[in-house]
């Protein structure tokens, strides 16, 4: 049976709006404005999760975004689940689900929670030392682990919602709307600065919102009321945009930052519908000032994360926020002043406060008397030394701490409780200001890390700053932000403040017990189940750094990232190794500050590949036409035309042999194109290519090879001279835009001497490649008025001409080896020009082609491809192409690394053609080559770069590098596969006309 | 992500520049003329330092001009950017 604990009636929640939602399977019943944890705790429900390690049962423990414990999966069974979620963070709405994680079968009675009473097996670094022996039972073990382990469940299928990315510009963005937040970005807009304030709640205000110390006075009203009052003339500030339920992720250099704007995940599946739910704001912004605000510590003693134990302040915000009391027996525990203030809010409302246990000796401030006066009993210099009840609080038991905070004496009390706020001091949220690169110091007074050297333009104000009285905050922020923005007087300058007077606090990291560390657990690092004893063993088994001692023991590695533990661990550490703090340094606060989504950070970049596809001007030719498509780069390329069900080997020999019996046509449209122009063209090219530029004619070609600095090979392709200043070099489709770049490069930065321009025109000219002994035959038929004989138009030559109405630009080029022209036209007419050639083709059964039949053909003539044959490892003269590397030149890319002792050796992997003896054996592209078979280890030679069974020749052929294969013609190598040597013997790379007799044929 | 402000175009971000390596490494005039080690020197070797670095920076995605940055590796500050051919400035 639940009974319900609210209070009063709060302003934020709206008691006329009654939600239900189910937690476990259970129907409960909350208002609209809770969030699921205020909910469940208005109805009693303190038992949430269990823990990681020891499963032990856990409560909710923070209000806010910093919660280790109350980790729930949100629409469990749906595609809309979420695994991770903080139950503090959801806001309920009509029938939201949710259930516990990392327990099995229930929350309630969970299997693992055996690891809790074998805990002293599980030391830090168990995983690492237990399942490391022996090496076979790895699987076993690792069974075990993962059916045991697990935060939550990723949905399985498609996730319904829309996700949506936004970049704002502003001058100024505020993170963070609590008092600080609100006050900089009011005066910042009113001072006509374009400025964004996010926060991750709904409601403005921060904590300043439900501050109930009737001693601090702002104006002469309270802190919240004349907060409140600030916030409704944030309605009329022009310049200003307000973005709530906006959790900053990350922020990176140059104040460029990343937030996550939630709007939809707190509305009715219905109201979900076709909404964005998610959108992530890229900011860039001219100054940033974090309000990030400061963390609550925990105290770390022993059992100190039983359900019902939850920080002080969280205690307060749902009695004061959401008029939710979070027991009917309060306790609490603390080392300063603000527990006073949460035991006052509890007994303001007529909720029992049995006791507060304070570690200090005594605090004189006005509210602490307060409290005396109210009756409630305070014990002075006493520490909890342990807990009771398994699922929920029940007693604390407490003991006087010697003087100097090390040990306890005296008889022990027991007080029953069924909650316990604890109060360990504040931590600055400096986590994103960490993020930017920003540097922190160690403030050996307050205990804390504070900002200290900035890196962009940005400051820390309100409590993230170190600030954390309101006299000092308002006087701080004013002078920070006059500084900044550059302004003078400010609607700050004339307030008056009154605080109530603060005593310092006593701050020890680990509390003491009866009972000795090995029999306590006191725990830091809740989510992960790190408590002080496994970062002490860390530490003498010899770990010393912070980054060390946090990867053994997981402490602040939970999704989590230890936001509330970490200080005790710094403190523990520095007390144990006897070192400040500030030597120690903190660990490093990478984003997100609070998981994204993965739609959010996709956005609209959903369903197809996000890439570009490159489509020739052909392409619904080649569509229509059955064709199968592969990828070169971007660009989507026929491969090959299957006819009447035809595989691919099929369908390959069939447009091979048709290409060199009668004519192939091949799109060629992809090969990059750079128009390069200027007086010193030739000497450009005499510079990037290896052979020599100068004589060449104009209307005539030549094939280059450009090589690295290195001396390897980059690209080849054709260059035609067009004018004399003027000429079209062809690139590999691949490497068009990078040789482009690295042309460039040259020229701007090496050369600029040169007067040359160079102009991608890769998609400016579709290609037609006409190919085999009846190419000319074809064009013939179409072209108007050129005389096609060898003497006028011989093979590497080019001519200007018409093709119907289509100028077009006709090289006489050939990568097959068989008498072809590549006929370029201005690219929308490609299409065109290429069903012309087809209908002029049909009666020499013109055959189309595709990138397949292309490799197999030139491979028959041993021409190499750039990236296939080639690695980045290959010289020319590996490739056996000496006959293209100029000896006369002076310089040009790579020459020199021609002639390093590395590219000289005679041992190098070198281009060969392989055969093998059984001529139907077609061998695999990257198998292994050796010469022994009955040797072990075997050196391995080379490897196979192309192999094809060539139709022409009726055998197999293949192009492999092997070492010093050069000297090896007709030698007998193996290629050993899994099941089969294969025999094959090395021969010339060009296996078919080797005379190039049928160019001209 | 940082903000880079190419010298012919005005501020773009980091994603529309490529990185191209140190800076000021001249590429040999006469080649054939350097030993091995020499030319090893200009070829591979590269410093990567821990602090101000002199570096080359191209507009990739823009003007697709080439121009020299003067960063801070250790936290991504830009303290210069200047032409090809102009003079670093003076540390
Ligand atoms: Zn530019």
């Amino acid at each position: 049976m639940t009974k319900t604990l609210r209070v009063k009636s709060s302003e934020y929640i709206d008691e006329t709006n009654r939600i239900s939602f189910k937690f476990n399977g259970k129907t409960y019943h909350g208002f609209k404005g809770d969030t699921l944890a205020s909910a469940l705790l208005a109805n009693d429900v303190h038992l949430v999760g269990r823990s990681f390690k020891y499963h032990r049962p856990r409560g909710i423990m923070t209000s806010g975004s910093e919660e280790p414990n109350a980790i729930v999966q949100v629409n469990p069974g749906t595609n809309r689940t979420e695994p991770n979620v903080r139950a503090t963070e959801v806001e309920i709405y009509e029938g939201l689900e949710a259930s516990s994680q990392n327990c099995w079968p229930s929350v309630e009675f969970d299997i693992g929670g055996i690891n809790n009473f074998l805990s002293p097996f599980f030391p830090a670094g168990f995983y690492y030392k237990t399942f490391m022996w022996p090496a076979s039972f790895w699987e076993k073990y690792e069974f075990f682990i993962r059916h045991s382990a697990g935060l939550g469940k990723s949905p399985t299928s498609s996730d319904p919602d829309i996700y949506d990315h936004r970049n704002i510009h502003c001058d100024v963005l505020v993170v963070g709307a609590g008092i600080s937040g609100i006050l900089a970005a009011k005066i910042a807009a009113k001072k006509n600065f374009k400025t964004l304030l996010v926060d991750e709640k709904n409601e403005l205000g921060g904590s300043t919102i439900f501050e109930n110390n009737e001693f601090n006075k702002i104006d002469n009203k309270t802190p919240s009321e004349w907060l409140k009052k600030e916030i409704e003339e944030l309605k009329n500030i022009k310049n200003l945009e307000i973005k709530t339920r906006t959790s900053v992720a990350a922020y990176h250099q140059y104040n460029y930052l990343l937030a996550r704007e939630n709007l939809t995940d707190h509305l009715e599946a219905k109201d979900k519908t076709n909404k964005i739910r998610q959108r992530l704001l890229k900011i860039r912004a001219k100054k940033v000032i974090l309000a990030t605000g400061a963390l609550e510590r925990p105290l770390i003693f022993n059992n100190n994360d039983r359900p019902g134990i939850m920080l002080s302040s969280a205690v307060k915000k749902y009695s004061e926020f959401y008029g939710v009391a979070c027991g009917s027996k309060n306790v609490f525990f603390t080392n300063n002043d603000s527990a006073y203030e949460s035991a006052l809010s509890l007994y303001n409302k007529g909720i029992n406060v049995e006791a507060i246990i304070d570690i200090r000796e005594q605090s004189e401030s006005k509210i602490v008397k307060k409290v005396k006066e109210a009756g409630i009993k305070i014990y002075w210099s006493h520490s909890i030394v342990d807990t009771a009840g398994y699922k929920r609080l029940n007693s604390v038991s407490i003991m006087q701490l010697s003087n100097d905070g090390s040990s306890v004496t005296g008889s022990k009390i027991s007080i029953s409780c069924d909650c316990l706020g604890i109060a360990g001091g504040w931590t600055p949220a400096v986590h994103l200001y960490t993020q930017s690169g920003s540097k922190l110091k160690f403030d050996e007074e307050k205990k804390v890390f504070v900002p200290n050297q900035n890196t962009s333009e940005q400051i820390s104000v309100g409590s993230c700053g170190g600030d954390f009285k309101i006299d000092e905050i308002i006087k701080n922020l004013n002078h920070k932000l006059k500084d900044t923005l550059n302004i003078k007087g400010t609607d700050l300058d004339n307030i008056k403040v009154e605080i109530d007077q603060e005593n310092s606090k006593r701050n020890i990291w680990l509390l003491p017990s009866d009972k000795p560390l090995g029999k306590t657990k006191p725990f830091v690092d809740y989510q992960n189940d790190a408590t002080a004893k496994d970062i002490k063993l860390a530490l003498r088994e010899g770990f010393r750094s912070i980054e060390h001692v946090k990867r053994y023991t997981t402490t602040g590695m939970g999704t989590d990232q230890g936001k509330l533990g970490n200080m005790h661990a710094l403190g523990i550490i520095a007390d144990t190794a006897g070192v400040k703090m500030g030597e120690l340094g903190t660990t490093t606060f990478r984003p997100p500050y609070t998981p994204l989504t993965f739609g959010t950070i996709v956005g609209r970049n959903v369903g197809k590949f996000f890439d570009i596809f490159r489509r020739t001007s052909m392409n619904d030719w080649h569509v229509e036409n059955k064709a199968e498509f592969e990828n070169v780069g971007q660009w989507k390329r026929a491969w090959y035309y299957p006819i009447n069900g035809e595989t691919m080997h099929q369908a390959v020999q069939r447009e091979s042999k048709a290409a060199r019996e009668s004519a192939g046509i091949l799109d060629a449209s992809t090969l990059g194109k750079i128009d390069i122009q200027g007086s010193d063209a030739s000497e450009f090219l005499n510079r990037v290519y290896t052979n020599a530029w100068s004589k060449l004619a104009i209307g005539k070609c030549r094939y280059g090879l450009m090589l690295n600095e290195d001396g390897m090979v980059y690209d080849d392709g054709v260059t035609t001279r067009l004018g004399e200043n003027h000429y079209i070099m062809t690139t590999t489709t691949g490497g068009a835009a990078n040789v482009l770049g690295k042309l460039e490069d040259y020229l701007q930065t090496e050369w600029p001497e040169l007067d040359v321009y160079l102009t991608s025109v890769t998609d400016h000219y579709a290609t037609v490649s006409l190919c085999g002994p009846n190419s000319k035959k074809i064009l013939k038929k179409i072209i108007l008025d050129l005389d096609l004989s060898d003497e006028n138009f011989p093979h590497m030559s080019f001519k200007e001409s018409k093709i119907g109405n289509i100028q077009c630009r006709i090289m006489r080029i050939s990568f097959t080896g068989e008498h072809s022209y590549e006929i370029n036209v201005q690219a929308s007419y490609g299409k065109d020009l290429w069903e012309k050639c087809m209908e002029a083709g049909q009666e020499f059964n013109i055959t189309p082609y595709g990138t397949e039949t292309m490799h197999l053909l030139r491979a028959e003539k041993g021409f190499i491809i750039v990236g296939q044959d080639t690695d980045g490892t290959m010289t020319p003269i590996d490739l056996q192409m000496d006959w293209i590397v100029s000896k006369k030149k002076y310089d040009f890319i790579g020459k020199r690394s021609l002639y390093r002792s590395d590219t000289m050796r005679e041992d190098r992997k070198q281009l060969v053609g392989l055969l093998t003896d059984d001529p139907n054996i077609v061998l695999e592209e990257g198998a292994q080559i050796v010469s022994e078979l009955n040797q072990s280890p075997v050196e391995m030679l080379g490897h196979v770069t192309s192999s094809y069974f060539s139709p022409n020749l009726k055998k197999s052929i293949a192009l492999a590098v092997v070492r010093g294969g050069k000297d090896m013609m007709g030698k007998k190598l193996f290629v050993p596969m899994e099941n089969k040597n294969i025999n094959v013997t090395v021969a010339s790379p060009v296996f078919y006309d080797e005379k190039n007799e049928r160019l001209n044929a | 992500m940082f903000l880079i402000n190419c010298p012919y175009c005005g501020e773009r971000d980091q994603q529309e520049f490529k990185a191209g390596g140190e800076a000021h490494i001249e590429r040999p005039k006469q080649p054939t003329e350097l030993s091995d080690d020499e030319w090893a020197e200009y070829l591979f070797m590269r410093k990567n330092i821990k602090g101000v670095q002199f570096e080359r920076w191209n507009h990739a995605h823009g003007c697709r001009k080439w121009f020299n940055m003067v960063r801070d590796t250790s936290n991504d500050e830009i303290k210069a950017i200047y032409k090809m051919g102009e003079k670093p400035p003076a540390q």
